[in-house]
């Protein structure tokens, strides 16, 4: 939460959130085309600049930026824009600030989908439709669950946990019955989070995902501002709570399956990058949500240039978002919290 | 428009079998300020409920004059009936202006955005209750009057004839009390039409026009507030003595008796 301001400082507030905002949303574009000269083959600006908008260039090159390079660096953006959204929108509805785009089981029930057809194993298209596929189910199965006692917030986030153990458990069996030598090591990998070797056909199906998700959302702005009141309040301000939460649940669950899809399982996203653009922009989902778009696309999109940089093998997903991102976003939690702001 | 809000014969259960309402009737019309008491578990805040159409009540009905509250789209509902619960239980520090401007939601389409002018209803409430000074103000910076406050304001920006007030006056001051019930009774001067539960009996004798007292889910007494209110009514609904004391001006005031086992 910010500060509590003075009158002069209130009064800008409306101003300087729509700025924020704005910012936060526009980040990721410079960060995309930094990113197109990082890598293993060092490439100059104006190498990258030919090959993106036509030039004098070598075809080697080329092929590097628009095949290799371009595809990871907008899967990643978009699996952070994803998790970061899909995750405002779940601490919403649950209104409940430590809840985040997993919690409905989705990359549990992804994981199966992964794991499963590794072991049948079927080639990288299927893994990522497979594991799209299991977090739908999963996160549908939760639904129903939730539903069939009542349909109360608490019973949802109860079978999410549910769902979520049990299809764990479930990857756990695949696991066991995997090849040691060929396919488990695929899975555990998996499992860890990584966007290397992602194709264009790979990051399509990604964007279109989440388009209509984010888009999706992003129309239910205020409604979604509603839903974080109790059920009562929502239901006596005319709102029919329990269908506009399941379409929510719907776009989330969209978003955080077709993320997870392709850049298995990472962690951490979902939860904190909400908070961090609650901290900076207010509840308000109309400035929440890009601010958490550009804010998760940002802070992913770095994560992998180290994950595909910093050492001469990849580097997984989840081990960095853990190693580092929990301990810088530790040291901005206190002085937050020194700074007398509290943090929602 | 004279319209009635009617609670007729009204039975609710949240457990097949046990009806925590047997049957009740209550009616409020606008310019009415009407109180239920009861002691807890005797069925106020279920009756409040079914009569703002969040429960259907198992028997009987909810009539907004000659319409079934239940057969009301909740859209169109809530732009009838507005409620006003004890607490504002966001999970997020939203400001003063934000939280009142989600009682145009009635007003608002599902894609929808307030607009202005809706900005504009929502300061013209918040200013009727006093409050137009704190608009910027996070929710979570308010004190417990200003909160209540503030829940009524966004009741009002709903532009609801009949509001539904759940305790209104607990864990306040007595000033803030005073405050708060007294903006209410301005409001029902207006032509609102308002039913508010309390556990304070005083509060229905100073402020309300009637009082409804409850016990395990049926009417006990009512009527004008001094003369509903009795020693012995309040005895039955409590199970407490009671002795009622007035100084021969304004309305009589009761407290538990002390004095006799």
């Amino acid at each position: 939460m910010r500060a509590k301001g003075k009158g002069a400082e209130r009064t800008s507030w409306p101003l300087r959130r729509a700025g924020i905002t704005l910012l936060l949303g526009l980040l990721p574009l410079p960060l995309i085309l930094g990113s197109l000269l990082l890598g293993r083959k060092g490439l100059s600006p104006s190498e990258v600049w030919a090959s993106l908008f036509g030039g004098e260039v070598s075809e080697t090159a080329r092929a590097l930026v628009l095949r290799v390079r371009l595809p990871r660096i907008l899967a990643a953006s978009l699996v952070g824009v994803n998790l970061a959204v899909s995750g405002a929108a779940f601490q919403g509805i649950f209104r409940n600030p430590l809840v985040e785009s997993r919690i409905l089981g989705v990359s549990s029930g992804a994981a199966l989908g992964a794991a499963l057809a590794m072991v049948l194993r079927s080639g990288p298209a299927g893994v990522q439709t497979c594991a799209f596929l299991g977090g739908l189910l999963a996160a549908g199965l939760a639904i129903l669950l939730g539903s069939a006692f009542g349909g109360g917030i608490l019973v949802l986030v109860l079978s999410g946990v549910l769902v979520s153990s049990f299809f764990s458990s479930l990857v756990s069996l695949v696991k066991y019955f995997a090849d040691p030598y060929v396919q488990l090591p695929g899975i555990t990998f998996w499992l860890m989070g990584g966007i290397s070797s992602v194709l264009w056909r790979d990051v399509m199906p990604l964007a279109v995902a989440s388009s209509l998700g984010v888009v999706g959302l992003f129309l239910l702005r205020w409604r979604l501002n509603l839903l974080t009141l109790s059920e009562a309040e929502a239901q006596a301000l005319g709102l029919p709570v329990r269908r506009l939460r399941f379409f929510v649940i719907a776009l989330g669950t969209l978003l955080t399956a077709a993320a997870v899809s392709v850049s298995g399982v990472v962690g951490w996203i979902g939860l904190i990058v909400p908070h961090a653009a609650r901290a900076l922009v207010g509840p308000d989902h109309l400035f929440l949500i890009p601010a958490s778009a550009g804010l998760g696309a940002a802070i992913l999109l770095l994560f992998d240039n180290i994950a595909r940089t910093a050492l001469p093998t990849e580097i997984p997903l989840d081990i960095l978002t853990g190693l580092i991102g929990v301990p810088v976003f530790f040291l901005l939690f206190m002085r937050q919290i020194r700074k007398g702001g509290g943090w929602r | 428009m004279a319209m009635k809000l009617v609670a007729r014969g009204v039975s609710y259960a949240y457990v097949p079998g046990q009806l925590v309402l047997h049957g009740v009737d209550l009616t409020v019309e606008r310019g009415d300020l009407v109180f239920l008491l009861g002691a807890n578990g005797s069925g106020k805040t279920t009756l409040l409920e079914c009569l703002c159409g969040i429960r259907s009540p198992i028997e009987g009905e909810v009539l907004l004059g000659e319409q079934r509250l239940s057969a009301l789209p909740p859209r169109e509902r809530a732009k009838w009936v507005a409620y006003v619960p004890q607490f504002a239980e966001t999970a997020f520090a939203y400001t003063v202006e934000e939280m009142v401007l989600f009682g145009r939601a009635p007003h608002v389409g599902p894609f929808g955005q307030p607009s202005r002018a809706d900005l504009e209803k929502a300061l013209h409430a918040l200013d009727l209750v006093g409050l137009d000074g704190l608009r910027g103000r996070p929710m979570n910076a308010l004190s417990g009057g200003e909160k209540r406050l503030v829940l009524i304001a966004r009741a009002l920006a709903q532009e609801a004839p009949f509001l539904l007030l759940d305790e209104p006056d607990a864990h306040l001051d007595p000033a803030n009390q005073h405050r708060v019930l007294s903006v209410i009774r301005a409001l029902v001067k207006e032509g609102l039409g308002v039913v508010a539960t309390t556990h304070n009996p005083n509060s229905a004798l100073l402020y309300g026009d009637e009082a409804v007292l409850l016990r395990a889910g049926k009417v006990l007494a009512r009527g004008q507030p001094s003369c509903a209110l009795t020693a012995e009514a309040l005895a039955e609904a409590y199970g407490i003595p009671f002795r009622v004391l007035w100084d021969g001006q304004g309305p009589p005031a009761v407290l538990p008796r002390t004095d006799s086992p």
